[in-house]
């Protein structure tokens, strides 16, 4: 079962951080088609937040065509976001993290370089 | 506000019409009018002495009001309508020498439709000692007790003044976990008064302010603060745009406004800025004086 946790300094709308945490978590195979997520009462019980809040953030994945509420049983999971993992894309990736670390960035200029590269911004060239 | 939402009046929790209550000659409240729909956890806030705790009597029955009028789903909150409705007064009045498991007692003794099994599992879930006596209770403990008998009496509207009060920071988050567990499952409504506006923001989504015996502002507090806006421009001008002004500073170079909009405000010399709940009842309470709630209906 899936658990939440916020942010609240993120600026992120709670109900879009539940969302953003279950897409996150479909992406990376850990909740996958069938797997129930927690019911409001079990979020809130856990978060101190307005049920409203959760019912909205699942009203909003079920927009998306992500999951199913099934009356009496709760909400279902209802596709696979999770690509087929890529154990030497990972190790590339997890050894580059590394090598950034050592070189002095920080987790904030680590997603800065990352952004950047993913919109083509990178060329990996000097720039003056 | 919202009129078109609401079609059955019965879906609403609460209903305080142009409501005035009086303590000999003094009016405590005067001309109050909000609504309160089903389901709703509606934060009460304003400072000391702006009626709060009067507004909470008026909704439990305490109190009539001696103008205008309250319902709690449709009917006056007396008589059979009163198990509807539950209260826990800020002191949360309970036996100190009574043992936890004796209150259950008690509160079964005193309520017809108390729901024992489900106190007990719901303070056997909270782990508090059902042999302890109130008096060795933790605050926290304490609360949790008290609301506890309030939610096993079966009410479907839960008025709580001040149930943060006195809590050390992980006591009033359990306490909220508990309570939004409860909303959840039972499908309660919850009325709660605070100080501490930063806290309601995750909690509440329904807002009440008053202010010197009046309401300033109510609403559900999304629409709310997404139609208040911060705007920031030379100082001695104004916008063009439809706004209600609610509050504003001025300094040499720049004033700041702090506005209801009504749609756009087209003025390239201003600059518009989104607000927080906190920093929109903040704005309030700087300015007493500014009011914009619903107009009391006429009878």
């Amino acid at each position: 079962m899936i658990e939440f946790s916020l942010d609240k300094r993120s600026g992120v709308a709670t109900y879009m951080q539940i969302v953003q945490q279950v897409e996150q978590a479909m992406r990376l195979g850990r909740l996958g088609p069938g797997d129930r997520l927690p019911t409001a009462a079990e979020v809130v019980g856990r978060l101190a937040i307005n049920p409203n809040t959760v019912l909205r953030a699942y009203r909003e994945l079920e927009s998306r065509g992500l999951v199913e509420p099934r009356p009496g049983l709760g909400t279902f999971v209802q596709r696979s976001l999770a690509r087929p993992r890529d154990p030497a894309l990972e190790r590339r990736l997890a050894s580059w993290v590394r090598e950034a670390r050592a070189a002095g960035l920080g987790p904030d200029d680590i997603r800065a370089l990352l952004e950047s590269a993913l919109s083509g911004g990178l060329t990996g060239e000097a720039t003056a | 506000m919202n009129q078109d939402f609401i079609t059955d009046a019965s879906e609403l929790a609460l209903e305080v019409a142009g409501a005035g209550l009086r303590y000999g000659r003094t009016w405590a409240l005067r001309g109050c009018s909000a609504r309160v729909p089903r389901g709703r956890v509606a934060a009460l806030v304003g400072p000391n002495g702006a009626g709060k705790s009067s507004l909470m009597r008026l909704a439990v029955g305490l109190r009539r009001p001696d103008e205008g009028h309250v319902t709690v789903f449709g009917r006056p909150p007396r008589g059979a309508n009163l198990a509807r409705v539950a209260f826990v007064a800020q002191d949360k009045p309970l036996y100190p020498e009574l043992t936890v498991a004796e209150t259950v007692k008690a509160g079964a003794a005193l309520n017809p439709h108390f729901d024992t099994p489900g106190a007990r599992r719901r303070l056997d879930d909270l782990g508090i000692p059902p042999r302890r006596t109130v008096r060795r209770l933790s605050g926290g403990q304490r609360a949790q007790v008290a609301i506890t008998l309030a939610i096993a009496k079966r009410a479907d509207l839960l008025v709580l003044d001040e149930p943060l009060a006195n809590l050390d920071p992980l006591a009033r988050h359990e306490v909220m976990e508990g309570l939004m567990a409860a909303v959840a499952e039972r499908g309660l409504t919850v009325l709660l008064s605070s100080h501490v506006v930063a806290e309601l923001a995750e909690v509440c989504d329904h807002l009440i302010l008053v202010s010197r015996g009046r309401v300033q502002v109510a609403g559900g507090i999304e629409e709310l603060v997404s139609a208040h806006r911060l705007l920031v421009g030379p100082s001695g001008t104004a916008p063009a745009g439809a706004y209600d002004v609610i509050g504003s500073s001025e300094t040499e170079r720049q004033t700041t406004l702090l506005a209801r909009v009504r749609g756009p405000i087209h003025d390239p010399r201003w600059t518009t800025r989104e607000l927080s709940l906190e920093d929109m009842v903040l704005g309030y309470l700087r300015a007493p004086d500014a009011v914009l709630a619903p107009r009391p209906v006429a009878l």
